[in-house]
This record gives C-alpha cells, structure tokens and sequence, in this order.
C-alpha cells in the first residue's frame, strides 16, 4: 500500500563539457509520508541531486519517479508545474524572497499551483497557522522577509514549503546555519508539520547527529 | 503570469530608486522625441501657413524659391520689378478678387520697409487664416503713416506716433537716408510668428515720395524736394516687387497661373504659396531631420540605461530568480518578470511623457505660437507620433529582450542553488 514518493534508478549525470564530475546513484527510495536523512559531504554532488529532483535538470541515464509519474521524462513545462503542485524545498540560506512580507513569502507556492491552493482552501488562514506552529511571532507576518534573523527565515521557508500539503518535501542543510540546540528543535516542528501535512521528506545535510529523528538514512556516495 | 505581475510590482517598487532615476531618463528622452515631433510639426505648418490667405504670388520671372524668399520672407533681392500697367492688367482679370501690390527695398534699422496698400491689412492671412490684428492704431492713410510689425515695436521700443526715418537699400549706411521724409508711426500689428512682424508697413505713394529725387539708387545731387512739396507730384509708382492674388474661386488658380506665365508685356510668373513653401521646407528641413535624430539618440542612451540597470540588477536578484524557480516558476516566467518590468518603466516614461507634452503645449502652445510663428500645437495624438510611440515601445520591448534573455540563461545555470 505503500508506493514510493520518489524512486531513482540507475541515475547519472555529468555536466556537459566537463568530464571529472559524476553523479551515480543506482538506487534511491523514499515512500509517501517516510522521512530519510541523506547523509552528503560537501563536494558529492548535492546541489545537483536536488536540482534533479527539482526537475531543474535532466538526467542522461536513468530514471526519477515522483508520484508514479516518470518525472523526468516530462516536458521542461510540465516539470515546472509538477514542481509547483508536488514539491517543497527548504535551501541552507536565501530562502525567502527579501522585499516580499513574511506571509506573501509563505503564500507564494499558492501563487504558482492552483492545486496547492485548492487543497488548502483557505491559504491565508494556512499561512498563519503554518507560522504559529513553527513558533513565528504573529507580530512578524507583514514584516518584509529581509528584517528576520536567520532562524526566523528558515520557519518561515519552513511554513512555505509545506503550504498546500505537498507530497514531498525536500530540505537541504536547514539547520546549518542555526546554532546547535536550535537545530534539533527545528528538525522535530519540521517533521511534525510534514507528518500533519502527510509529506514523505528527503533531508540532506552533512550533520549524522540528525539522523536519529528519521524513518530512514542514506549516505551519498563522494 | 497573473502571480508574476504582483511580485513584478513588489521586486520593483523594491529598487525605486534605480528604476526611478531610469523612469526619468526615459521619461525625458521620450518628452524630448515627443516634443521635437510635435514642434517639427507645427513649425512645418506654420511655415507652409507664412501666407495662407493669398493664392498666388506674381513676381518677375526666375526661380519660384527667390520668388518666394523675398516676397514672403524679405531675403534676397528682386532679379526684377514688375511694371504697374502688368499688374493692374493682371488684378482686372475677372478670377480675381482681390490683389495686393508689394514694394520692397527700403530699411528701418535692419526691418525690411515693404510698400503697399490698405488692403494688405484686409486680405494679408497668416496661419490657420488668420487676419493680421492692431494692438494700436489702424492703417495708414496719410502719406508718411508707418505701421510696424509686433517685432520692430517690441526690439526698438515705438510707441504710436513715433517718427522713424527709412534707409534706401536694406542696411542703415549714413548718407543714404531719407532723413528729409520722417514717418509717424499710426499702427502697431500684433505678433504673428511670420515675417510680417518684421515689416515696417508704408503706402506705395510714400515709396514714391521719399525716392523722387533719387536716381539709380542714390539722390541726385542737388536737388532736394522737401516733404510738404511731393504731393504736387504724381506719385503713381512705375514698378512694384511683386503682388499677392486672391480669387473668387480657387480653382482658377491653374488657368490664372498659365495666363500670367504667358503674359505678354513682360516675363512673368506665378507661383503658389503651399506648394512653393513646402519645397522650400525640403531644402531647410535637414535641420528638422538632424534634430529628430538627435533625439532619437537621446532616447537610445535612456534605453541603454534601462538596459544597464536592469543587467546590473540581475546579480542581486540571482537568489530571487532561484527562490521563484523552486516555487514553481518556469524560465519562461523570468524571462516574462524581466520584460515585464522593462516594459512597466517604458509605458510609464511614455505615459509621463504624453502628459508633459501635452501640459507644456496647453500651457506654453498659445505664446509659442506667438512667438515662433509654429501653427497651433496639437493636443490631441496625431497619427504620427502614434507610429512614434510604436518605435519607441518596439524599441524598448527589443531592448528589454536583452536582460530577460541573460536571467534565463543565468536562472537555467543556476537551477534551485544559486552558485555565488
């Protein structure tokens, strides 16, 4: 009963022109509502597995799978929309869209999908309970994004990444630049609002002692 | 696209200060084009309109353009004068209604002194037809009576009943005045933007008066016939410069044309105002040509400066790029954000421009009108500029192509992770 929110098989990639870097990955699954902690060092090719799964670039060999949708071989178009509807990203740092309000920055996968705004049907409402589950001060949602501290901007890319119940949600080293007793805090409202949300979560970060807080973990390949 | 446009305002309204220092660079460049446009325009019809009542000009015969030189716009000189039985044999003609004699070839203080009739004052149209009006005064009746151009009276500070001495020839040389036969000023014209401003306005009789004891351009020496004797004189001049017709019916104009061509006491032509001016205006309208270039330039460098403005932006905005894209933004949509804004701060230079324009020649038409002798300034969009706001939004939309086309290429490099 239990299908694979993302499936990867037999990936490669290498950037056109430059023969030196890699990316393998025979085997990668991760079912609906699961969590998995992918454990990456800096230099294995991070960026540019998120960037495939992403959709932002194509594979030359293999295959990725979102939803039982062969995601990689749809239309550049459809990849951008898929994206919108299906995935949540939480980045390191610069999540948040500076001169926009807290909750404009929030709301704007909304935006983007109409399905994601179906889904929550009141995405306004969403937004602020989002934020006031992640711990965010009520006083700060019309601030522009640019006036909060760092841990204020990762609750708040937090809260838009799973506006809308997306189905996967990925998150690439959001505790980094947090100090350390705050980042297991966030990893835990992370994985609560995303168990809520019923999405399956790939967490990258090169910091093993978050592991422990996951269904599942994996180590990339240097 | 509907998302974009709300965050296009936002990410903009986020740099005002560059985009607003852009706003006005195309915003004056625009005014500028728009303004030259519109003043090319109005000055080309307020030349073609110099004389717009007559329907034809009657000169010795040359060239059509000397003709009109020196009839309408006092420059150059006469190869010949025309005999007074030629022209009252060509004003009796039936197709005439009205003809007005034009003696050229005396000065006061650099203003051309033209002799003529009361019926100048009638039938002279300027403009859009606009009849010649007094500030002060009224026609000249006596035979030393001077009406004077809106020029002379403003530049040399007459009031009526000034008495002004005339000059022979166009330049004030000592010796060569009539001194002995000083006119009173009786009419002050109001200013027309034509070359009648410059006039000093004189009978033909008085022409007559002030040259009797004179021959072959210089007094005979000698003899000296003072003011109050020349009206024992027959003061019927001999030769004219030129003459204006008007006819009861317009489309006689050919037929008359032709018959004054073959005219048989002396080589004769006749031409027709419009048409003689608007070649005219080919010959002088470089300068119009140069000058819309110049601000066709001017708009380029605004361009160029959007361009700029907007390249140098994309480096900070690399992050806002990557942040759209992993909320589901396509290249497509940066591409659409970019032109976008260009076009936004474009439409709003021209809107601004328009507005300008249109304020400054509603506020400052009617003076400059006055002042320059350009026809009316059009408030309304002429069907030419509208081609004019075309280029400029063709022109701004190619140049926006520019920077959309480098935040594609920067936002498919980059993916979700901005590399900086």
């Amino acid at each position: 009963m239990s299908t694979p929110a993302l499936l990867v098989r037999d990936l490669e990639f290498r950037w056109p022109g430059d023969d030196s870097f890699c990316l393998r990955l025979p085997n990668l699954a991760v079912n609906r509502k699961n969590s998995l902690f992918l454990y990456g060092p800096s230099g294995c090719g991070k960026s540019t597995l998120l960037n495939l799964i992403g959709g932002v670039l194509v594979p030359q060999a293999g295959h990725i799978e979102l939803l039982d949708q062969p995601f990689s071989q749809l239309s550049a178009s459809r990849r951008d929309a898929f994206r919108a509807d299906h995935l949540g990203f939480i980045f390191q740092q610069f999540n948040l869209i500076p001169y926009l309000s807290v909750l404009d920055n929030v709301l704007l996968p909304c935006r983007f999908s109409a399905q994601r705004a179906k889904r929550v049907g009141e995405p306004e409402a969403e937004a602020r309970r989002l934020l006031a589950a992640l711990d965010l001060d009520p006083a700060l949602l019309g601030r522009p994004a640019a006036e909060l501290s760092v841990g204020q901007q990762q609750r708040v890319a937090a809260a838009r990444a799973l506006i809308g119940q997306p189905e996967i949600l990925i998150a690439d080293e959001p505790t980094s630049a947090l100090d350390a007793e705050r980042q297991a805090a966030f990893v835990e409202l992370l994985l609560s609002e995303a168990r809520r949300a019923g999405s399956a979560v790939v967490f990258v970060s090169h910091d093993l002692r978050l592991a422990t807080h996951f269904d599942h973990s994996l180590a990339l390949a240097p | 696209m509907k998302p974009l446009l709300h965050i296009a305002l936002k990410s903009a309204w986020n740099r005002r200060l560059t985009l607003g220092l852009t706003l006005l660079a195309i915003t004056l460049s625009v005014t500028l084009l728009l303004s030259v446009e519109r003043i090319r325009q109005a000055a080309r019809d307020g030349f073609a309109q110099s004389v717009s009542g007559a329907d034809l000009i009657v000169g010795a015969r040359g060239s059509p353009l000397q003709l009109v030189l020196y009839a309408v716009f006092n420059v150059g000189e006469a190869s010949n004068n025309v005999g007074w039985q030629s022209y009252q044999a060509i004003a009796a003609d039936p197709a005439v209604a009205w003809s007005v004699p034009l003696a050229l070839g005396d000065s006061h203080r650099g203003f051309p002194v033209l002799g003529t009739t009361p019926a100048y004052f009638d039938h002279y149209r300027y403009g859009e037809r606009q009849p010649l009006r007094f500030t002060a005064g009224q026609p000249f009746n006596g035979l030393f009576d001077a009406v004077i151009g809106a020029e002379v009276a403003a530049k040399l500070g007459y009031q009526l009943g000034e008495s002004i001495t005339l000059s022979h020839g166009s330049g004030p040389l000592p010796g060569l005045a009539h001194a002995d036969k000083p006119f009173t000023v009786v009419g002050i014209l109001a200013p027309t933007g034509t070359p009648v401003d410059r006039r000093v306005h004189v009978s033909l009789a008085a022409i007559e008066a002030i040259h009797l004891d004179w021959q072959g351009g210089a007094p005979i020496p000698g003899v000296a016939i003072p003011a109050d004797m020349v009206s024992k004189f027959d003061l019927q001049p001999k030769t004219i410069t030129a003459f204006l017709l008007g006819l009861h019916q317009r489309s006689a104009v050919f037929r008359l044309q032709r018959k004054i061509a073959d005219y048989r006491g002396e080589p004769l032509l006749a031409v027709l105002p419009g048409v003689a001016l608007d070649q005219l205006w080919q010959t002088v309208g470089v300068v119009e040509k140069a000058l819309l270039g110049i601000s066709w330039l001017v708009f380029a460098v605004g361009l160029a400066g959007l361009a700029a403005v907007m390249l140098a932006s994309l480096n900070e905005r690399r992050r806002e790029l990557a942040v759209l894209r992993s909320v589901g933004a396509g290249p497509r949509h940066i591409v659409f954000l970019l032109v976008l804004e260009s076009l936004f701060v474009t439409l709003l230079g021209v809107a601004l421009s328009l507005a300008v324009v249109s304020v400054a020649a509603w506020l400052g038409g009617p003076w400059l009108a006055a002042r320059f002798g350009l026809s009316t300034l059009p408030l309304a969009v002429s069907p030419g500029e509208l081609r004019l706001l075309a280029g400029i939004f063709a022109a701004s939309l190619l140049v926006s192509l520019w920077p959309a086309w480098r935040a594609y290429r920067l936002s498919l490099a980059d993916g979700l992770i901005p590399r900086l």
